[in-house]
């Protein structure tokens, strides 16, 4: 060995720079103008979601013949599952059913979020684990990688519209149908970090210690794959929640009498040019959902994976 | 040049493979008979049979994709029971709308999202540069049938200057084509535009930072002919990629903007098929938006010689 030289100690400062930056990630976060609204916007919604009973809503699902089609804030007469007919405000109108939109709009947001966040996890959940695997397992990096090139290879919209198809529309098969398209593209991600983070010393030191290789992989490479996985996960989230709409919105999703965004929207499209709240309302709830989770990924990205950041 | 032309054709063999073993799956993993799948919901004992016999049900799953694949290599995809039609032909009638769509979306992107993303770089931080990075992540937001009908609504039913929904052949006249695709592209293009002008920023701002521009500067060249002749040319490469990449975005927005503007081509003909549950067009559809989509990037990546003459394969 050579004795230490100056290159050397400039290298350990830099590092030891870059320890005391990672020790205020969450700092950072929390000083972020992007990750503040869109977070902010996204708890708002949560909140809308979980006390959607509470706010002036009817079950959703509930019909009147004689409240069809009417005008956001008109007044009218729902009934009740008990039979009762009850009177009720239609904040944001009715459909060509009698249905409340504002309660389905409501009860929506529940959906989307479920199907973004479930998305999301099952996304990085199959990915990390395609990912560990090709990166640690010489013998099976080929195989994996081809098959995720070609799931690549085919539009993410028509995988999920092809494998709701072959299983029919309901909330599960809806979100592994979006999902299955992400995981490429997360793969990708976790294995080239395991490529590059298992030359890190610390790895090497933990080999040469006859450390084993899944305890390798969970508890030194794992880790320092976090920050960007977030920021990929929240991307997915985003995604999932617009192509869910979209499924919906085609016809092909979640059945046409569970209130989600994009069922209220097709719905709506018959009496659009008379009607255009039925779009009106739930494409807005929709726009600002995305937005608020890519203005929320767009700052947790800057903070915690500047690399990343400056690529884009 | 001509060794590389074959290695990188060579490479999209096993991706089109891939593809094409993914897409036969589609009816093997269906719960219930393939057979009867193919056939549709309202096929005789008959039919099945037939079918049956023709796709060699009877012999092993990997002959049976055999016998599937070369007859898509020999350009039959099957017979969709629900048009009552080949599927290629079904393809060929729809394909018209779907390319007019899709080459007026890229051309109205390419002409809108480069000169702002130079422009963006140019005066980095500056008001322009700001309202386009908003602008981007807001067209990746909003999605692509709201933006649809806000428009339809301003603009052909609140103002009636172009035709809410519809497509003319273009054989019928360039000016109803063009009056029918305009709202239809610009929609689909607001995403794309996002894409590449995003892009397009970031790789000018770092070919702004090199050497060569301030000697083109010193040189006294007009800003105009740095920022194009220079910055712009060296820039190309990650614009064109993201242009082809960007191809997969197009094909799932036309899905949806076709659908919306009942425009009758090939994504119009993918969602109905999928409501008819019409595997055999399904099937067809994807493996022939897959083969565009490696074609392209293909295209893509040979294009790299041509910009980047430091290129040499």
């Amino acid at each position: 060995m050579n004795a230490p030289d100056a290159r050397q100690y400039e290298a350990l400062s830099i590092e030891s720079a870059a320890i005391v930056r990672t020790q205020s990630a969450w700092g950072r976060v929390r000083a972020s103008w992007s990750v503040r609204i869109g977070g902010s916007v996204l708890a708002l919604l949560v909140l809308l979601a979980l006390a959607a009973p509470w706010l002036g809503t009817v079950d959703p699902t509930l019909f009147d013949a004689g409240s069809r089609d009417l005008r956001p804030g008109a007044q009218g007469e729902i009934t009740t599952l008990e039979g009762e007919t009850v009177k009720h405000t239609f904040l944001m109108g009715s459909d060509s059913l009698g249905r409340d939109i504002y309660s389905r709009v409501l009860y929506g947001t529940r959906v989307s979020l479920l199907v973004g966040i479930s998305t999301a996890l099952l996304a990085l959940a199959f990915g990390i684990a395609c990912g560990l695997a090709s990166g640690y397992l010489r013998w099976l990096d080929g195989v994996l990688m081809r098959i995720m090139d070609g799931i690549m290879a085919i539009p993410a919209i028509l995988i999920a519209i092809a494998l709701v198809a072959m299983w029919r529309g309901s909330l599960l098969t809806v979100i592994v149908a979006i999902a299955i398209p992400e995981i490429p593209r997360v793969t990708r991600l976790v294995r080239s970090l395991v490529l590059s983070i298992r030359e890190e010393p610390y790895v090497e030191a933990a080999v040469s210690l006859g450390t084993p290789t899944v305890k390798i992989m969970f508890a030194h490479i794992l880790p320092n794959c976090i920050a960007p996985l977030l920021v990929q996960g929240t991307f997915i989230c985003a995604l999932g929640i617009l192509v869910e709409a979209i499924l919906s919105f085609l016809g092909v999703g979640l059945p046409p009498d569970i209130p989600t965004w994009g069922n209220v929207m097709a719905e709506g499209r018959i009496h659009f040019n008379e009607y255009p709240h039925n779009i009106f309302f739930p494409g807005v709830f929709l726009a600002v959902t995305v937005l608020a989770v890519n203005i929320l990924g767009d700052g947790l990205r800057d903070t915690l994976d500047p690399k990343m950041a400056k690529r884009v | 040049m001509l060794n590389f032309l074959a290695r990188r054709v060579a490479a999209t063999i096993p991706v089109m493979l891939i593809v094409a073993i993914l897409v036969f799956l589609i009816t093997r993993l269906t719960p219930g008979d393939p057979a009867a799948i193919l056939a549709g919901d309202a096929a005789g004992t008959d039919q099945i049979a037939r079918i049956r016999a023709n796709l060699g049900l009877d012999q092993s799953i990997v002959t049976q994709f055999g016998i599937w694949l070369g007859k898509a290599l020999t350009g039959d995809l099957g017979e969709s029971f629900y048009y009552k039609a080949k599927v290629v032909s079904l393809i060929g009638q729809r394909l018209e709308p779907t390319l007019s769509l899709a080459a007026l979306t890229i051309v109205i992107a390419v002409l809108a999202a480069v000169p702002l993303g130079v422009l963006a770089a140019w005066r980095f931080g500056g008001w322009l540069d700001r309202a386009l990075m908003g602008f981007s992540v807001l067209g990746f937001s909003v999605p692509v049938f709201v933006l649809a009908y806000i428009l339809i609504w301003v603009i052909s039913l609140k103002l009636g200057l172009l035709p809410v929904q519809g497509y003319q052949r273009i054989a019928d006249g360039a000016l109803p084509w063009l009056r029918h695709l305009i709202l239809p592209s610009v929609t689909l293009s607001v995403v794309y535009i996002a894409l590449i002008a995003r892009v397009t920023r970031a790789s000018v701002l770092e070919a702004l930072g090199e050497d060569y521009i301030r000697t083109a500067r010193a040189k006294g060249l007009p800003e105009a002919r740095v920022l194009v002749g220079h910055a712009l040319v060296n820039a190309a490469v990650p614009i064109v990629t993201v242009i082809g990449i960007g191809i997969a975005l197009l094909i799932g927005g036309v899905v949806v903007t076709e659908s919306v503007y009942a425009i009758p081509g090939l994504g119009r003909l993918t969602v109905d098929a999928v409501l008819a549950r019409d595997f055999p067009t399904i099937q067809g559809v994807i493996l022939f938006f897959s083969f565009v989509y490696v074609l392209i990037n293909l295209l893509v990546d040979l294009s790299y010689v041509f910009f980047d003459p430091r290129i040499r394969y």
